[in-house]
């Protein structure tokens, strides 16, 4: 962003104090060197854009073309070049590395749709009715953002032993304590792994959510609901017609935001499952791990990792057009 | 304002996405070592105590005796277990890595393959002692047959039966049992009133995989092929996967919740009388910490069909153990295979397979009475007789991924009430075997 700003301004201060404007042949270079000077000025953060982001990203595209194995991890330039066979495998889904991909591809879709819904939904609704002032809130606002805060190593392992089938707290109280559940079901195992999954994403996520609601909560005018309230609005008109509005600018950020840290989250779902996640809480990102430092073939994970890149560049680029003609026409 | 926007969004975006694709990669690095560095080492220890501090003051005052001998100051890091292969895998293609390090046993012949590891030739075991000082069941997992070993023996294990004296006596049962009947018939007695029989960790890949390899064996089956190619689907690999799952599944003498262990919970339950016996290998510090006493457990050697444990069709355990390496990149060549000869040398065999209750591969340093504990005993007899490598094979850690999915996902069915069958069994088997991407 600061990019696109900066040789503009450099331009304009240019123009204005060029003394040397009318001494003919001479003009051109001093001119030029002077324009040159914001960019010179940029270019440590351009190259050290280039060397943290670009670098490691056109590493991997190239990866992706090469058959690269245990066999030529010690010096990878030397990996053979498979064209698009990486790629044909991962799409192949007839073949049984390509249906996995696609499966899992559909989890992590639902996973993150449910997860950043539900994270928004009680970000929003907690910010909400956090702005009436009341005796501890202050406490009460630390506390919802403790699962935020916390390693998610700790937190995480702590949610694994407490979906412990024999021994865990869940399974205690839904069934010991509220008799919800006719025994003890598993929740790190088949079908029910996703909901495990679901719930450990959702209880570190809203916080976030909740933080950034509240930010922007600060910037709309009381004097909005006073004037809503006294044409009569209620608590929910208010929300509806005043808070919500306001907070567009805000939840378009923060719902790309969610959606693309819940789609790309590894850390979550590999703490909780390790190598071998249960079919129904396979996310994308562990299986691209599986698919490369597991099974020592970096060249499909790669593979994979791009296909992954560019889903997610598609949404984040249609979102962005969608979200922005939205906004002009409620302007226009 | 509006572009503006628009432009943070997507600059967001662009660097949450490139940390997708952010797959960092090395240079070609040259041949093999220097000594550039003469004065230091760095060591990656793997972990093998109950945890990181107590493995590094078991390990420090060796390295300062090392380095009062030789001068070489040793850095020593020790690395918990699932961090070691990633650790190694990203050392190989960066080229930046320690001089010495341990390893898995059974990855010798999948890192051997990389390249990273100085192959250890006639010339190189000479400066240790030659290879003759080691046992040839530890030497059997140094790498691929037919190649100079990638490693050399540091630590040896085995699998035995470890038992729980007084849940068998309140049972009825006099003593261990020998064959996989007679353990399923005990088991049956001992599996009552919320105890189990037999605990399993139905999550942990390799521990399956280390499982239903003996069986396999005990079966006739190997799961790879004489070339080296993945044969998971014959007769026997399914009669084997299917005999130890069926340990919960059809005997039900393994608690369905086991299905989900990984973190060696399956140990806690035994420690508490909650279970009557694990398959485990050198499980007695680990007991130990846990609280229980040393003469309320027993040890026996694993059952096989025959109740003779020996080679072949009565191989009843892996070759467990761990190697270490010297790094192909090191800057300090003589100083790394002197560290090595150092870390086998019989006195400190003794002193570090004492500390972390593990059997010294080294022969001379196998006969100190140190060793004499009948726990010891039975895994020394085992790893001299009747236990078998895992195939040294490059795949072998693909292998271990599949197959030990494929037996955590029966597990899985078994413990959630649905039937396991043979063709269950084969086409979650047939499925691992298509996973294996050719190379």
């Amino acid at each position: 962003m600061t990019t696109t700003a900066a040789p503009a301004g450099g331009k304009r201060t240019l123009r204005k104090d060029t003394p040397g404007a009318a001494r003919g042949p001479r003009r051109r270079p001093g001119r030029l060197r002077r324009a040159g000077l914001p960019y010179l000025l940029l270019l440590p953060a351009l190259a050290l854009e280039i060397l943290v982001h670009l670098v490691p990203i056109v590493t991997g595209i190239a990866m992706s073309f090469k058959q690269l194995t245990q066999f030529y991890l010690r010096d990878w330039g030397a990996a053979p070049w498979s064209g698009l066979d990486n790629y044909e495998l991962a799409v192949d889904f007839d073949a049984p590395v390509g249906a996995a991909l696609l499966q899992s591809f559909f989890v992590t879709c639902a996973f993150t749709v449910l997860s950043v819904g539900l994270c928004w939904l009680i970000g929003t609704a907690a910010a909400v009715y956090m702005q009436e002032t009341f005796a501890g809130r202050g406490i009460l606002r630390a506390l919802f953002l403790v699962p935020y805060a916390l390693p998610v190593y700790t937190a995480v392992i702590t949610w694994v032993f407490m979906f412990q089938r024999d021994n865990g707290l869940v399974n205690h109280v839904l069934h010991e304590q509220l008799g919800l559940t006719d025994g003890h079901p598993f929740w790190l195992l088949g079908g029910n792994s996703f909901v495990a999954l679901l719930t450990v994403s959702v209880w570190k996520g809203w916080p976030f959510a909740f933080l950034f609601i509240m930010a922007g909560l600060q910037n709309i005018p009381k004097e909005l609901y006073e004037a809503a309230s006294l044409d009569g609005a209620g608590m929910w008109q208010q929300v509806r017609r005043i808070t919500l509005p306001s907070l567009r600018p805000v939840n378009q950020v923060l719902v790309l935001v969610l959606f693309l840290w819940t789609f790309n989250d590894f850390n979550m779902p590999f703490v909780m499952f390790g190598e071998a996640a249960p079919e129904a809480a396979n996310l994308i990102s562990v299986h691209i791990y599986q698919s490369s430092f597991v099974t020592w073939n970096f060249g499909t994970g790669s593979a994979m990792s791009v296909l992954l890149l560019l889903f997610l560049l598609l949404v984040t680029g249609l979102y962005l057009l969608f979200t922005s003609r939205e906004r002009k026409a409620a302007h226009a | 304002m509006r572009t503006f926007r628009a432009a943070a969004c997507a600059a967001t975006a662009a660097s949450l996405l490139a940390a997708t694709t952010a797959c960092g990669g090395g240079s070609p690095t040259g041949g093999g070592g220097s000594n550039d560095k003469p004065e230091t080492l760095t060591y990656w220890a793997s972990n093998q105590g109950p945890n990181l501090e107590a493995d590094k003051k078991i390990l420090t005052p060796e390295l300062k005796k090392f380095e009062k001998r030789t001068g070489i100051k040793v850095e020593l890091e020790v690395i918990p277990w699932s961090d070691l292969l990633n650790r190694i895998v990203t050392a190989t293609t960066s080229g930046q890595g320690p001089d010495v390090l341990n390893i898995g046993n059974t990855w010798s012949a999948s890192l051997q393959a990389t390249g990273a590891l100085m192959p250890w030739d006639d010339k190189a075991f000479e400066k240790v002692g030659g290879r003759d000082r080691f046992v040839e069941s530890a030497l059997g997992s140094t790498g691929a047959t037919g190649s100079d070993p990638a490693a050399v023996p540091l630590y040896s294990m085995a699998y035995a039966l470890y038992y729980n004296k007084k849940m068998f006596a309140d049972a009825g049962i006099d003593g261990p049992p020998a064959t996989w009947d007679e353990l399923v018939a005990d088991g049956k007695k001992l599996s009552r009133d919320g105890k189990w029989a037999l605990g399993a960790e139905g999550s942990n890949l390799s521990n399956n995989i280390h499982q239903v390899f003996v069986l396999g064996k005990q079966h006739g089956a190997d799961f790879f092929d004489s070339r080296g190619e993945p044969d998971f689907t014959s007769d026997g690999a399914v009669a084997a996967v299917k005999s130890y799952v069926d340990l919960m599944a059809e005997a039900k003498i393994i608690a369905p919740g086991n299905s989900e262990y990984a973190q060696n919970q399956s140990l806690g339950d035994f420690a508490k009388n909650k279970t009557a016996m694990v398959l485990w290998q050198a499980a007695a510090s680990t007991f130990e910490s846990q609280g229980m006493k040393e003469d309320e457990w027993g040890v026996a050697p694993v059952p096989v069909r025959s109740g003779a444990p020996g080679p072949g069709t009565s191989v009843n355990s892996m070759v467990a153990g761990i190697n270490m390496a010297v790094f192909q990149n090191t800057d300090n060549l003589d100083g790394a295979v002197k560290f090595v000869e150092f870390m086998t040398s019989d006195e400190e065999q003794k002193i570090l397979c004492s500390a972390f209750g593990s059997i010294p591969p080294v022969k001379s340093a196998q006969r100190d009475p140190a060793f004499d504990r009948p726990e010891l005993e039975v895994l020394r007899k085992t790893l001299a007789e009747s236990a078998a490598p895992l195939p040294q094979v490059p795949d072998e850690s693909q292998f271990e991924t599949t197959v030990g999915t494929a037996v955590k996902n029966l597990f899985a069915a078994a413990a959630t009430g649905r039937e396991v069958t043979t063709e269950t069994v084969r086409a979650e088997l047939v499925e691992a075997e298509q996973q294996m991407t050719k190379q």
